[in-house]
C-alpha cells in the first residue's frame, strides 16, 4: 500500500447525533492529520447524514482511519476515495470592488471564460460565485487576485462516488437483525 | 404507574441490568442519584472509594474477573475528570465499564458554572461511546444502549453524563433492554471460505505457532482454544492480557510473548511457518520491531474488530468474528496432529532460559530477595487458584512470568495503558465480584503509593484482598532502563518510602514486613490463610533487573537473557 500523500475524500454516513463530530475529528487529530475541508449534509435517506471530509494523507493511513471511523457506534458506514473515484465540486465566492469591473474589461472576460456567476452587483462591490474542481477555483483565484480581492471564501468539498455505496442495503440489513 | 424522578430512574435502570455493586464518590451534581442509592441500598451496594480513579479501577477489576460490566459513579467537574485514567485504561484493554457522572443543570451548560467541565468532550477519544442526558425521559433508552454497547462485540467503557435538572425531573418510567442498534455491527459475519483457507494452512504447517490474547477470554473461548491446541498439538503463547486462558502448566502452553516474555515463543515467532494470532492486536510490546516480525510466516488473524486487521501487521488470512464461534468452525476442518520435534525446540530454549534466568529468579542463592521467589511462594500456597492483580513495572512482568494460573480470568493487570496505581483498587473490585476466590494484589512500592488511599476502602468494606508490596525503594522498571540505556543516571527513580506497615495498620489492616528469605514462605502462608485483608511488604533486591528483555527497536528474535 502506498505511503505517498495524496488527497482523499472520506464519505461518512452517520446518525444525526451531538458529539459524533468531536469523536471523528479526534481520530484525525490523534494521528496529527489536518482536515482540509469538512461538509455535513442531509442525504437521499431520511434521518441519515453524510459527511464529506477532505484530507491529504497516505493510503496506508487513510485505510486505518476509515477502519477506526467505521467502529464508532453512530457511524453507519464510511469510505475513502481518490479524486478519480469521485465526482466532486467545491464552490467559492469573491467580493471585488465594483469600480474594477468597469475600469478593466479583462475582469469581465475572466468571469465569462471561467463560467462564474455574478451573484450581485452594487455601486461598491460585486460578488461572483464559481463552482468546480479544486484546480478551476485555484485558477480563477490566481487570475482575479491580480486585481485585488476584498473577500474570498471557499466551501468544503462535496462529492458523490462513481461506484455505488449501497447504504440503503446496509440499513435494511440492520433492520432485519 | 406513578411518575418517578430521573435519579430514581437511574437506579431502576441499574437494577434492571442486574447491577448489584457500584463504586463511586458523591458530590453536588450527582446528589439526587446518591439520595436514591440511599433508598435502594438493599438492592445496590455502593462502595465509597477514596478517589474517583479508584472507583474506575475497582469497576475494572470487577469486570475483568467476572466478565460483567463494572459501574463507577462520580460528580461533575473534578469528580468526572478523575475518571479519565480509568476510562483510558478500560478503552485500551477492552474492559466493559459504565461511568455515570453528574453534570450542572442544562440551563447552566457552557456557562463555566461551579464544577462544570466538558466531560463529554474530554472522554470522547477514550470511550467506546458517551452521551449527555439533559431530559429525564432519555434515561431508560440511553442506559439500555450503554449496557448493550459496553458489553457487546469488543467491549469498552461508556460514559453517561446526566444534568442535575434531568435527575430531578419526573417522568413515566419503563425499561426495555436492547440488543441492536442500526448503525452498530458488534460481531462481524463469519466467512466460511476464510475458515476453510485457514484450516488448510494450519493442516499443512510444519512449524505453526499460536499467539493468543484477551479476545479469547472476552469471547469465552477458552475451551475452544484448548480444543484447537490439543487437537493440532500446536504450541501456544500468550500476551499478558491473554494470560490464564489456558492453564500455565498445560504442556502446549509455551509461555509469554513480548518484551519481558519467555525466550522460546519470542525466538520462535521469527522461525514459525504459520503464525495463528487469536484475539490479540499485535501491541508493540509484543511485536518488537514490526519490520522484522514473523516475516517468514504466513499469518492468520482471528479477530472481532475489523479495525485491528492489518493495523500493525499485514496478515494473510483474517477471520472476523467472535473467537468462540470462529474457533469452533475452524476446528471442524482441522486434522489431528502433533508437532513433537517442533515442540522439543521450545523445550530446549526453555532449558536455556531456565538456566540463565528462571532458576536464579525463583530459587535464588544470593542474599537479596527476588520478586520471582515471592510469586513462587504465592503459587505454592494458593495452589495456582488465585487471581493475581498487578500494577505496572518490574513486579508486573515478574508476576505474569512466574504466576501459576489454573483458571481463566486470573491475571488482572493494566496492559495497554500501563497505569500505575491500578492494582490496589482493581484487586478490591475483583475480590468483591468473586468473594470466594483468593485475590492477591502484587504491587511495586511506586504504584502502590499512587492509589494507597484505597486502603481506606479495603478497611471499610472488609474485602479480604491480600496486598503484597515488592519494595525495592525504586521505580524499578524505569531504573532498569536508566541502567541499561541511560548510563545509570538514576534521575528521580529512587524513592524514600514511609513505613508501609504502619500505614496499613493505621487502616486497621493486618500487616507484616519481611526482608529475610527464611521468613518469606511462612509470611506468605499466613497472608493466604488470613480471612481478612492482609498487607505484606517484601523488601526485595534494590537493583535487580527483569530478563529476558527485548530492547525497544529490536526484533523479537534479538531477545536478551542478560
Amino acid at each position: 500500500m502506498s505511503e505517498k500523500k495524496i488527497k482523499y475524500t472520506v464519505s461518512i454516513y452517520t446518525e444525526n447525533s451531538v458529539g459524533l463530530l468531536n469523536r471523528i475529528s479526534a481520530i484525525f487529530q490523534k494521528r496529527h492529520i489536518n482536515i482540509e475541508s469538512f461538509n455535513s449534509s442531509i442525504t437521499e435517506i431520511e434521518d441519515v447524514q453524510r459527511w464529506t471530509i477532505l484530507v491529504n494523507t497516505s493510503e496506508t493511513k487513510i485505510k486505518k482511519i476509515v477502519g477506526q471511523i467505521n467502529k464508532q457506534i453512530e457511524v453507519i458506514k464510511s469510505y475513502y476515495q481518490t479524486d478519480e473515484e469521485t465526482i466532486y465540486q467545491e464552490s467559492c465566492l469573491f467580493k471585488i470592488k465594483s469600480s474594477l469591473l468597469f475600469d478593466d474589461r479583462k475582469i469581465q472576460n475572466i468571469i465569462k471564460e471561467s463560467n462564474a456567476i455574478i451573484v450581485t452587483v452594487n455601486s461598491e462591490f460585486f460578488v461572483i460565485e464559481k463552482s468546480g474542481r479544486t484546480y478551476e477555483l485555484d485558477e480563477l483565484y490566481v487570475k482575479l487576485s491580480k486585481y485585488g480581492i476584498l473577500q474570498y471564501v471557499r466551501s468544503a468539498r462535496i462529492a458523490v462516488t462513481k461506484a455505488p455505496l449501497l447504504i440503503s442495503d446496509i440499513l435494511k440489513k440492520f433492520k432485519k437483525k | 404507574m406513578p411518575k418517578i424522578s430521573g435519579s430514581e430512574a437511574v437506579i431502576k435502570c441499574l437494577i434492571n441490568e442486574g447491577v448489584e455493586i457500584i463504586y463511586g464518590y458523591p458530590g453536588g451534581a450527582i446528589m439526587p442519584v446518591y439520595d436514591e442509592l440511599f433508598k435502594y441500598q438493599d438492592k445496590i451496594y455502593h462502595v465509597l472509594t477514596r478517589h474517583e480513579q479508584g472507583a474506575t479501577h475497582a469497576a475494572q477489576g470487577f469486570a475483568r474477573i467476572s466478565g460483567k460490566i463494572g459501574v463507577a459513579i462520580a460528580t461533575s467537574g473534578p469528580g468526572a475528570t478523575n475518571l479519565v485514567t480509568g476510562l483510558a485504561d478500560a478503552q485500551i484493554d477492552s474492559t466493559p465499564m459504565i461511568c455515570i457522572t453528574g453534570q450542572v443543570s442544562s440551563k447552566l451548560l457552557g456557562s463555566d458554572a461551579f464544577q462544570e467541565t466538558d466531560i463529554i468532550g474530554i472522554s470522547t477519544p477514550i470511550t467506546k461511546w458517551n452521551y449527555q442526558i439533559t431530559k429525564a425521559a432519555e434515561i431508560p433508552k440511553i442506559f439500555a444502549k450503554a449496557f448493550y454497547i459496553a458489553k457487546s462485540g469488543r467491549p469498552g467503557p461508556v460514559l453517561i453524563d446526566i444534568t442535575k435538572d434531568a435527575q430531578f425531573e419526573f417522568f413515566d418510567f419503563s425499561y426495555n433492554k436492547i440488543n441492536a442498534i442500526r448503525s452498530y455491527d458488534p460481531v462481524p459475519q463469519i466467512d466460511n471460505n476464510k475458515i476453510k483457507e485457514a484450516a488448510k494452512l494450519i493442516n499443512q504447517a510444519k512449524k505453526p505457532l499460536i499467539v493468543w490474547g484477551q479476545g479469547v477470554i472476552l469471547g469465552n473461548a477458552e475451551k475452544e482454544l484448548i480444543d484447537l491446541v490439543e487437537k493440532t498439538g500446536i504450541p501456544a503463547a500468550w500476551t499478558i492480557l491473554g494470560a490464564s486462558a489456558i492453564p500455565t502448566e498445560h504442556p502446549l502452553n509455551v509461555g509469554m510473548l513480548g518484551m519481558h516474555g519467555n525466550y522460546a515463543p519470542n525466538i520462535k515467532t521469527n522461525e514459525c511457518d504459520v503464525l495463528i494470532a487469536i484475539g490479540m492486536r499485535f501491541d508493540d510490546r509484543v511485536t518488537g520491531d514490526v519490520t522484522r516480525y514473523a516475516k517468514q510466516a504466513q499469518i492468520i488473524h482471528f479477530e472481532i474488530d475489523p479495525a485491528e486487521v492489518n493495523k500493525i501487521i499485514e496478515v494473510d488470512i483474517a477471520i472476523l468474528g467472535n473467537a468462540k464461534d470462529t474457533l469452533k468452525e475452524v476446528i471442524k476442518y482441522i486434522d489431528t496432529n502433533s508437532h513433537k520435534n517442533w515442540l522439543k525446540e521450545f523445550a530446549d530454549l526453555y532449558e536455556v532460559e531456565f538456566n540463565k534466568v528462571i532458576d536464579a529468579e525463583i530459587n535464588p542463592i544470593k542474599k537479596g530477595l527476588t520478586m520471582g521467589e515471592v510469586i513462587k511462594h504465592i503459587n505454592e500456597f494458593t495452589k495456582g487458584n488465585a487471581a493475581i492483580v498487578t500494577d505496572v513495572g518490574q513486579h508486573q512482568m515478574v508476576a505474569c512470568r512466574y504466576a501459576n494460573f489454573k483458571n481463566s480470568k486470573s491475571n488482572i493487570t493494566s496492559g495497554g495503558l500501563g497505569t500505575m496505581g491500578f492494582a490496589l483498587p482493581a484487586a478490591l473490585g475483583a475480590k468483591m465480584a468473586a468473594p470466594n476466590r483468593e485475590v492477591v494484589a502484587v504491587i511495586g512500592d511506586g504504584g502502590y503509593q499512587m492509589t494507597i488511599q484505597e486502603l481506606g476502602t479495603v478497611f471499610q468494606t472488609k474485602a479480604a484482598v491480600k496486598i503484597v508490596v515488592l519494595n525495592n525503594d525504586f521505580l524499578g522498571m524505569v531504573r532498569q532502563w536508566q541502567q541499561l540505556f541511560f548510563e545509570k543516571r538514576y534521575a528521580s527513580t529512587e524513592m524514600v518510602n514511609p513505613d508501609f506497615v504502619k500505614i496499613a495498620e493505621g487502616y486497621y489492616i493486618k500487616a507484616k514486613k519481611v526482608n529475610k528469605r527464611d521468613e518469606l514462605a511462612s509470611a506468605i502462608e499466613e497472608m493466604i490463610k488470613s480471612k481478612e485483608p492482609y498487607f505484606l511488604e517484601v523488601v526485595v533486591e534494590k537493583e535487580a533487573n527483569v530478563f529476558p528483555m527485548i530492547p525497544t527497536g529490536s526484533s523479537v528474535s534479538e531477545i536478551r537473557l542478560s
